[in-house]
């Protein structure tokens, strides 16, 4: 993974100084909270729900053990001895205290982390495949290509106050495991005529105006990766709504110039920048690269998996994915026990998690999207050992991309924006699916809560989804279906009035039934969902 | 009536205008109306509260109760986390909220 040169910590450690000074003022007087908001939400300060929330940046979710241990050390030191990992593969602490901020943003500095552009209407942290460079469908590892848009963003003065937030995902494969075309700029590294290069995809997003990215350029040489993508900010930055936050992000700006006139500016704007010598040196790609290089793989790891124990067994096949090397998988860390609080991991989880990365997966963790842990590149002869650890520590559940692994954004237990929560309602479903045993029958299914309509939850991308709604200050829940943020990209749709708390659980179960009764061999949630429509769910919810 | 709240501004805890002081605890508040925003800039400015504002909230069982739920959980911590909450130990606090 890529480590910090003398420029990238120096930079860090300025950053950090600059921070200290600020909130130094702060506290003494000198600055009005309109005068430090905008500053401390550049270092990811947040005033939440109940306290202060900081928002770490883990850059395409990418880890190792060190710094998860730091993680974990900064939830006990600083907070409550837990954390939240995010739909943005980040992670938040919930109860920071302002005087201690500046200290705590050291001790992340000396892991190179950091907290900047977590927040605030600038490029935030770029993310990307979980299973990057293990992947046996990928064409690359699209980290390296992550890291340098990472470097090419930070900082970047012309980007620092764009209309609105601005979220990149840098993907290569046809896989799409990271929401690529429901971000601001989605990135497909391609190969076209045995030359590597991206695909860009612009104007994608969820909130409260959901948009799926056009594809504006099938294929830009990648010596031209940040030449292009400057080109598209610069258009967004000159041509995006200002005077609306509700209007400002690129998707709208995409959606009201069209596709064909906003990639004609984009194209005008790359013509007259590639004389700028925007481009970094393709020396600085490649001396990127070298920090991305495979793990020293054994070349005979043992293909074989003891499955003798039924547990062990339906973890293997559950939260295990296929790897490029024989002889290993990438193993998945569910953060989703039955009726627990998705994401959530204790200090203690988190070291553990730490020291096995370091036995069993070269030292990497990644954070996914979906709110879990990935070890990489895990040798099949350590798998029951691992799940064995992982077990004792309750974070052995067996169900990756099952109805129990829910995506739940924060909600009203800690969000200020939110109308409802999500936690509970999360809580619930999995206990019902958990108890009725219909889990393993109903196979890949994405359920995916939201709050509000900032969408955290990404709900509109679920196969299931759900929206919490204030409704005369009760709680109330929309059920939506039809949500892909894969390959197969689409958005759901609403079936009709929303429910309470209790109603919403049952209105889950309802529509996995009528998807029990109505599937075709082979067929997932979503399969038959799209073969049959809404009518036959909104039979059974409301008829 | 209205109630005052804010959050301390060294910890970032919430609290809530007590008439003289700042308090954790949402059933130590005061009606405020007509004179929150002098007491919130007053406060502000000495910096004893961060952004302060003034909610809606009934009388329930003699004591300030926020009328949204967005305030009673502010007010009490996360329904989902009874252990971080500023009454553990509470177990019907749950109807409170809800």
């Amino acid at each position: 993974m890529y480590l910090y040169d003398q420029y990238d910590q120096q930079m860090v450690d300025a950053r950090v100084e600059e921070f200290r000074d600020q909130a130094r003022r702060r506290l003494d007087g000198k600055l009005t909270e309109d005068q430090f908001k905008p500053l401390r939400l550049m270092n990811g300060l947040y005033l939440q729900l109940h306290a202060y929330m900081l928002r770490v940046a883990i850059p395409y979710g990418t880890l190792n053990s060190r710094q998860m241990h730091a993680l974990a050390d900064i939830a006990d030191k600083y907070d409550r001895g837990y954390g939240h990992f995010t739909t943005r593969q980040n992670i938040q602490y919930n109860w920071i205290k302002l005087e201690e901020a500046a200290e705590l943003l050291a001790d992340l500095a000396k892991v190179e982390m950091h907290a900047i552009q977590t927040s605030g209407n600038c490029i935030r942290n770029i993310s990307s495949d979980h299973f990057a460079g293990a992947a046996a469908d990928e064409l690359v590892d699209p980290r390296p290509y992550a890291e340098l848009l990472r470097q090419w963003s930070s900082f970047h003065p012309e980007f620092s106050y764009l209309p609105r937030k601005f979220k990149i995902a840098v993907i290569a494969s046809d896989t799409d495991r990271a929401a690529m075309r429901l971000h601001d700029i989605g990135i497909q590294i391609v190969e076209q005529d045995g030359e590597l290069g991206a695909a860009f995809y612009v104007g994608g997003g969820m909130g409260r105006t959901p948009m799926i990215a056009p594809c504006i350029k099938a294929f830009v040489p990648l010596d031209r990766l940040v030449t292009y993508s400057e080109a598209i900010l610069r258009v967004y930055n000159r041509y995006g709504r200002r005077d609306n936050k509700y209007k400002a992000r690129i998707k709208i700006l995409v959606h009201e110039m069209g596709k064909d006139d906003f990639t004609q500016a984009v194209d005008d704007e790359f013509a007259r920048m590639l004389d700028e010598g925007i481009e970094p040196p393709f020396a600085e790609l490649e001396r990127i690269r070298t920090f991305f290089e495979d793990p020293l793989f054994e070349t005979d790891a043992s293909e074989d998996i003891d499955r003798s124990d039924p547990d062990f067994a339906l973890w293997v096949d559950r939260n295990t994915v296929a790897h490029k090397a024989s002889g290993y998988v990438s193993a998945v860390i569910s953060l989703k026990p039955v009726g627990g609080i998705p994401g959530d991991a204790t200090s203690e989880q988190m070291r553990l998690m730490a020291d096995l990365a370091k036995d069993y997966s070269f030292d990497e963790l990644r954070v996914m999207h979906t709110q879990n842990i990935v070890l990489p590149h895990v040798r099949k002869a350590d798998l029951h050992a691992l799940w064995t650890a992982l077990d004792e520590a309750g974070l052995g559940s067996p169900n990756l991309d099952t109805i129990e692994d829910i995506i739940a954004c924060p909600g009203l237990d800690y969000c200020s924006l939110a109308n409802a929560r999500s936690i509970p309602v999360a809580q619930k479903i999995s206990e019902r699916f958990a108890a009725n045993g219909k889990t393993e029958a109903l196979g890949k299914l994405k359920l995916k809560i939201s709050g509000c309509i900032n969408a955290c939850g990404h709900h509109h991308a679920g196969h299931i989804g759900i929206l919490g709604v204030d409704k005369k200050g009760v709680e109330n829940y929309q059920l939506l279906l039809g949500g892909s943020e894969a390959e197969d990209v689409s958005l759901a749709k609403i079936t009709g009035p929303g429910f309470d708390e209790a109603g919403i659980v049952n209105a889950v179960e309802t529509a996995a039934d009528v998807y029990l009764r109505e599937r075709e061999k082979g067929e997932r949630f979503l399969d038959t969902y799209r073969r049959i429509g809404m009518a036959p769910f909104k039979e059974a919810l409301y008829g | 009536m209205r109630i005052l709240t804010g959050n301390d501004l060294k910890s970032g805890a919430v609290t809530w205008w007590t008439g003289q002081d700042w308090s954790l605890y949402v059933e130590d508040a005061a009606d405020v109306s007509g004179s929150e925003e002098e007491i919130a800039r007053r406060e502000e400015a000495a910096r004893r509260v961060n952004a302060p504002y003034a909610i809606d909230a009934e009388r329930h069982e003699g004591r300030p109760r926020p009328s949204h739920i967005k305030d009673r959980i502010r007010a009490l911590g996360p329904t989902v986390r009874p252990d971080l909450t500023l009454k553990p130990t509470e177990t019907d606090i749950g109807t409170w909220v809800i």
